[in-house]
């Protein structure tokens, strides 16, 4: 049995959550047993519409109104050793990499996380997990009866889905909270970093504050995510959720834009494992370009606004 | 363990004990190689430092110690090795260090000699990183928390006591969100637990006094791996980067369209 950590996000499903789900049901599948998802929670969706992502059941955890981690450790960890389940897959997003280490503890599991791909084997369990911020492959092999998979979102994506609506159980549920929630501050309408299938991103070379309208104006053609250097940050140009790279936010899309950045080794840690990464720098001697698949010389100010006007005519 | 003092205040910490994990990792800028036989890092010209997450917590440490007063104690699990790098901590000011012996092969081994250390020592605070840059695991502080059955609170953006409780606040996606918990508790340092601008480096005095400073060996608890890597690889290189004309911008949209397939 596949047990999957089924994040909600303001009671709704994440994209991530769908990946998660579906890695749950291959890994099932290749076993020959069964995914089991579990939601925390109020969920606005209807849980069973999970099994169109390959769960067969989805146990819904009622009580939680907030993920707090000490507490979905204990509810998860739980439900895990009730059921057996061999493996407990969880997105890595924010919630769910506070999550892996006590919900090991607690599910009395292993914990391989930042998995980038499907088990080699399952008997013995062996995963292949980024290390060295992306300057590593490492093939990682479980020790343990149980194990918790922290998967990286958009590491296999969110395929179309086919299957039907899963069967399901409602539980009422009380755990310890060790944590109480004050307040919680959200940045309105941006999309969150980590699970972003395309990001824009701009340095140093963008000169001010005020110049990053293009920026905006190309990642929102695009649907896509804004991110920043660390001097950006730090300078203030730009608030500090955005600074992608060793020391910032990982993220792995299928599309990253680099503009008027240098492409240091500490930012590529962050983002050298997206799909597709194209720059935009005036030096051709810019190191990113080593780590780029398309490059455009030039000057920012010129190409950026161009750039959005031909993507605009090609995705209208 | 927080001290009531006065029957009708709340326990309040004063003297407070942190002690603060710190990685062993190699520098930011690294060049990553693996041996021959592919089961281990190189690292031969390696150069290691505090993982820069624990720098965070370092700090922000060595600032509650100035203000309620107590000891500030750097402890890394690892060999003969990392105690360079313990010595820095020392260096940057924490009052004394522990080394417990043993190869890190695992983040739940790992979180388990730490608990014992958290455990025998007594701490009020135990202040990790979010995540070490080498295997980037980002699991030792939930689980060593629960381990200890204390509050977590990670990535941590801000904290700041108030008697025997605590106010700190966590990075979410797209967001933050502020809680409150109780002391004892395990925090993992991001930037913004304290600013770059308040990051301390060493001195020459720090430098001279972290000499005479302890640093004990402890034996391992003898926590077993619930992992092992089994071997590494480097990614695969990117083949060259295609230079597109920058007056033929519809040629990038249409490559990224028909050969890249990601719009
Ligand atoms: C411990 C440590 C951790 C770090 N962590 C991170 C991290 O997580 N993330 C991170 O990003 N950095 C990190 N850094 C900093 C990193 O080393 C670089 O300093 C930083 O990434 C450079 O930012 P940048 O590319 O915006 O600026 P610069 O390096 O100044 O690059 C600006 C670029 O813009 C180009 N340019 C200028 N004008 C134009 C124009 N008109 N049009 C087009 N291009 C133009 C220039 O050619 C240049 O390549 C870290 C450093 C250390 C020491
Ligand atoms: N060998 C170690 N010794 C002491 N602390 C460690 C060790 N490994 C990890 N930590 C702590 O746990 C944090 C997260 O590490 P990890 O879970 O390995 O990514 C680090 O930032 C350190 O604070």
């Amino acid at each position: 049995m596949v047990l999957v950590f089924a994040e909600t996000w303001n009671g709704k499903f994440k994209k991530s959550t769908f990946e998660a789900v579906q890695y749950a049901s291959a890994c099932a599948q290749a076993q020959g047993s069964q995914a089991v998802a579990v939601v925390v929670g109020p969920a606005s969706a209807p849980v069973e519409s999970l099994g169109a992502y390959g769960a067969a059941k989805v146990v819904h955890l009622h009580g939680p109104k907030q993920f707090e981690t000490a507490q979905h450790a204990a509810l998860v960890g739980d439900l895990a050793k009730e059921l057996n389940a061999r493996l407990i897959v969880v997105s890595g997003t924010a919630n769910g990499r506070a999550l892996m280490g006590a919900l090991a503890v607690r599910a009395e599991a292993s914990v391989i996380s930042n998995v980038t791909a499907l088990p080699e084997s399952y008997a013995p369990l062996r995963v292949v997990r980024g290390a060295f911020s992306s300057k590593g492959i490492e093939v990682c092999e479980s020790r343990s009866e149980r194990c918790v998979i922290g998967l990286v979102p958009n590491a296999l994506g969110v395929k179309d889905s086919a299957g039907s609506d899963a069967a399901f159980e409602d539980r009422n549920v009380t755990a310890e909270l060790r944590a109480s929630m004050v307040e919680q501050q959200l940045a309105s309408g941006s999309i969150a970093l980590p699970e972003a299938e395309r990001v824009v991103s701009a340095g140093r070379g963008m000169k001010a504050p005020e110049n990053w309208g293009m920026i905006e104006e190309l990642a929102q053609v695009l649907g896509a995510a804004t991110a920043c250097s660390k001097p950006v940050s730090d300078i203030g140009w730009r608030p500090h959720r955005e600074h992608v790279g060793q020391t910032g936010i990982q993220v792995n899309p299928q599309l990253y834009i680099a503009v008027g950045s240098s492409g240091a080794i500490q930012h590529l840690a962050g983002v050298s494992s997206s799909k597709t990464i194209v720059v935009i720098n005036s030096d051709p001697e810019a190191p990113f370009f080593k780590a780029a698949d398309y490059g455009i010389v030039g000057d920012a100010f010129d190409i950026v606004p161009r750039l959005t006007a031909a993507l605009r005519k090609h995705l209208n | 363990m927080p001290i009531a003092r006065g029957a009708n205040l709340p326990a309040a910490i004063l003297d407070m004990k942190i002690l603060i994990c710190i990685s062993h990792v190699p520098d930011t800028t690294a060049k990553i190689q693996f041996t021959p036989d592919a089961k281990s890092l190189d690292t031969s010209g390696v150069q290691f430092v505090i993982n820069p997450y624990d720098e965070f917590g370092l700090t922000r440490a060595l600032q509650l110690n100035e203000k309620l007063g107590g000891t500030v104690t750097a402890v890394t699990v690892g060999g003969a090795e990392v105690e360079p790098t313990l010595r820095k901590a020392l260096a940057i000011g924490a009052h004394d260090a522990v080394r417990v012996d043993a190869q890190p092969t695992d983040p739940l081994q790992v979180a388990r000699e730490l608990a014992a250390v958290a455990t025998e020592g007594g701490y009020d605070l135990v202040i990790c990183g979010q995540e070490s840059i080498d295997y980037n695991g980002g699991v030792v502080p939930s689980a060593l928390a629960e381990l200890l059955s204390w509050p977590v609170v990670t990535p941590c953006i801000g904290f700041e006591p108030a008697g025997s409780r605590a106010k700190a606040s966590r990075e979410i996606d797209g967001g933050k969100e502020i809680l409150e918990i109780a002391l004892p508790a395990v925090l993992g340092a991001k930037k913004g637990l304290v600013e770059e601008s308040e990051l301390r480096i060493p001195n020459m005095r720090g430098i001279m006094a972290a000499r005479t400073k302890p640093l004990t060996v402890k034996a391992p608890a003898g926590a077993a791996a619930g992992s092992a890597p089994v071997s590494f690889a480097k990614p695969a290189g990117k083949s060259a980067v295609q230079i597109i004309d920058a007056q033929n911008l519809d040629l990038l949209v249409q490559k990224l369209h028909e050969e890249a397939k990601v719009i």
